[in-house]
């Protein structure tokens, strides 16, 4: 059998196994469609967290980051996972004893005003579209690589899957096909990173093999600084950003990861505040497989692909990097004509120009792995992206059926609500299959916008409407457009407006766009204490609920009221 | 207060604070928070810390082929995290039932 063959194949089973789930789970119940009922296991939640949250950038891209930057790479290895932190001890627990449907309607019940939960629909729906078109893209590029179909097929293909099993199943459908993604995409990811680790250091264990030696008491690292510093780059293992600019851009990955909606909405699946604690860290678990592989396959990648270009003559290169030129993934160009390539750091004389995904995407063939490992790589990469895009749209529809509608018609029947959660799922998915196939310039942009967003409009106001009993309504309202409109500013300002000027020397105490989500919070913080207390505290019967939710006895089930 | 949400408490919540005295649910506040404390210093410390504040430093030191803040940033820091929040489970199970708050 050929690559293409396998790869039809294992595509073809795994989308055959997320069908199935969909047809067996599917959502009865608006409790069901939005929350799974309130049943999901802490485990099954972990599971189902894990590969909500890790996306094709995930799965793709973020060991190729973290190959060109190095350590600056950190910032989302540490950001990424530290979310989950704040989220498993100051926001799941209390939230899902809260034991609602949505973040507008704790907001909008915190602090009794339908104008705050209004702010919070626009904020969600805001954050989830930047993601989701992402998200399909990915789904296209994926398809395109290894199916050898047009990006728009792929888009159109990965759609109608979604459609199929969030709109039939909703968040009980979701869940249980997430399970099955995360199975598909780690072992799709830990396959070729355990043989490469293998071949290069001999420890089959990646995490360890990153710090292992490449040669008699080289260790790989060494290996690395020496190579990359002679040909001209900075060391692998420090990096270019100042400590500034880290601290904030790791600040706020973190609060936005914990802030993010369609990650906050799995904690309201499990049955008891407990289990939501746990829960996280089963996430966390699953997540940190995947994170603290990254940066393992990262070094490898780079190591391999110097080791086997730079100084070496065009016509003898190994076979995958002539296979993956095809694909313009891998450019080479003899701009000095010598017959040899040369990996430099100035874009005028290097000849060497590599996509971040490759570190990934050509694994398996770069450890020689039989073809069935490329079919598997391209179903997980499948399986990140859909997962992800599935928890999106089920949040965007949410906000619209439950948030808008049923806030503004709260006499409308169970029946019907859920027939507008499903119309309003499927009007989300095509509207991302719109960006996927004609993606905005900016996608790559908006992902500092989706964490900048979340980080300064939802996570102080969570966290105060939990840890204070003072904040009211027109602080968290005054507060959460403050860090919008901030955030907003500052990223449009230097990504869309004047993109010329984004440079160190321009921003504001050399915080770049990526990180300026941390001072919209703390402006946030500020404004939503000083103006909560020049008004009134809130009323007696949020006092309660705020003491409510600090002790989890008596969570029931999610539920309308 | 014009849209105000007519969504009141449930009834099943009374219950709770009748068979618990709002001193005994301060205490237990108070000792959630302490814990929270006490896992987020060490949260800060293994990342913004170890990561990034002192990776110069660290990086002076080695185990194996890494060096100490290079691992702490790429993969140390994670592990932390993973401590933390298991650690924080099982501290609140704990004094969930010490305060009779649990929900078994």
């Amino acid at each position: 059998m050929d690559l293409l063959a396998w790869t039809y194949l294992l595509v073809g089973l795994s989308f055959a196994l997320y069908l199935g789930i969909a047809i067996w789970s599917r959502a009865g119940s608006t409790e069901e469609f939005y929350v799974a009922g309130g049943g999901v296991s802490p485990l099954a939640n972990g599971l189902a967290t894990a590969a909500d949250w890790m996306s094709a950038a995930s799965f793709m891209s973020m060991a190729g980051i973290i190959s060109f930057s190095g350590y600056d790479g950190s910032v989302y290895l540490m950001g990424w996972t530290g979310g989950y932190v704040l989220l498993a001890l100051l926001l799941a627990p209390y939230l899902r004893k809260f034991g609602k449907f949505t973040v507008p309607d704790f907001v909008g019940d915190r602090y009794y005003s339908n104008k705050a939960r209004v702010v919070a629909v626009i904020c969600a729906l805001f954050i989830s579209f930047t993601y989701v078109a992402g998200q399909m893209r990915g789904v296209g590029i994926v398809f395109s690589r290894y199916l050898e179909l047009p990006i728009e097929w792929g888009v159109v293909i990965g759609m109608a899957i979604v459609f199929f099993y969030a709109v039939l199943g909703g968040m009980k459908g979701i869940t249980y096909t997430q399970v099955a993604q995360y199975c598909v995409l780690i072992f799709a990811y830990m396959v070729p990173a355990i043989f490469i680790s293998m071949q290069l250091t001999g420890n089959p264990i990646p995490q360890l093999g990153l710090g292992g030696d490449v040669a008699a008491e080289v260790p790989l690292l060494d290996k690395l600084d020496g190579v990359l510093g002679d040909l001209g780059f900075a060391e692998y293992t420090s990096g270019n950003k100042s400590i500034p600019d880290l601290f904030m851009i790791t600040l706020a990955l973190m609060v936005g990861t914990a802030g993010l909606p369609h990650v906050i909405v799995r904690f309201f699946t499990v049955p008891k505040v407990k289990d939501a604690r746990l829960s996280a860290g089963y996430a966390l678990a699953f997540i940190a497989i995947l994170y603290t592989t990254a940066p393992a396959v990262a070094a490898f990648g780079m190591y391999n692909i110097i080791q086997s270009t730079s100084e070496k003559p065009i016509d003898q290169l190994p076979e995958w990097v002539q296979n993956w030129q095809q694909t313009k993934l891998i450019q080479i160009e003899d701009k000095n004509g010598d017959g040899l390539v040369q990996y430099l750091p100035d874009p005028a004389t290097n000849e060497l120009r590599i996509d971040k995904d490759i570190m990934v995407l050509a694994g398996p063939e770069i450890a020689q792995l039989p073809d069935w490992v490329v079919g598997l790589v391209a179903a997980g990469a499948m399986a990140a992206a859909l997962s992800t895009a599935a928890g999106l749209l089920l949040v965007i529809s949410t906000s619209v059926s439950r948030d808008l509608f049923k806030t503004f018609r709260p006499d409308i029947s169970d029946k019907k609500e859920l027939r507008i959660a499903r119309l309003s799922a499927a009007g989300a998915v095509i509207l991302a299959g719109y960006f996927g196939i004609n993606p905005p310039g900016f996608v790559a942009e908006v992902v500092a916008f989706a964490f900048g967003l979340a980080a300064s409009s939802f996570f102080p106001v969570i966290l105060l409407g939990i840890f204070s009993t003072r904040v009211n309504k027109e602080g968290a309202i005054a507060g959460m457009l403050t860090g919008l409109v901030f955030t907003i500013s500052y990223i449009s300002y230097f990504k869309f407006v004047y993109p010329e000027l984004n440079t160190a020397e321009h921003w504001w105490w050399g915080i770049s766009p990526e990180g300026i989500g941390s001072l919209g919070m703390a402006l946030n913080f500020l404004v939503c204490f000083g103006v909560s207390w020049l008004t009134p505290a809130p009323p007696s019967h949020v006092q309660q609920l705020i003491q409510d939710i600090r002790i989890p006895k008596g969570a029931g089930k999610a539920s309308n009221h | 207060m014009l849209f105000f949400n007519e969504c009141q408490i449930k009834p099943r919540l009374t219950v709770t604070y009748m068979s618990s005295s709002p001193s005994k649910m301060e205490q237990y506040w108070k000792k959630n928070l302490q814990t929270l404390a006490i896992l987020l210093f060490i949260w800060f410390i293994v990342s913004f810390g170890c990561g990034i504040l002192w990776v110069e430093e660290l990086n002076t030191i080695r185990i194996g082929g890494f060096k100490l803040g290079f691992w702490f940033a790429q993969q140390g820091a994670i592990y932390a995290f993973l401590v933390l929040i298991f650690i924080y489970v099982v501290r609140m199970n704990k004094l969930d039932k010490e305060f009779n708050v649990n929900e078994d």
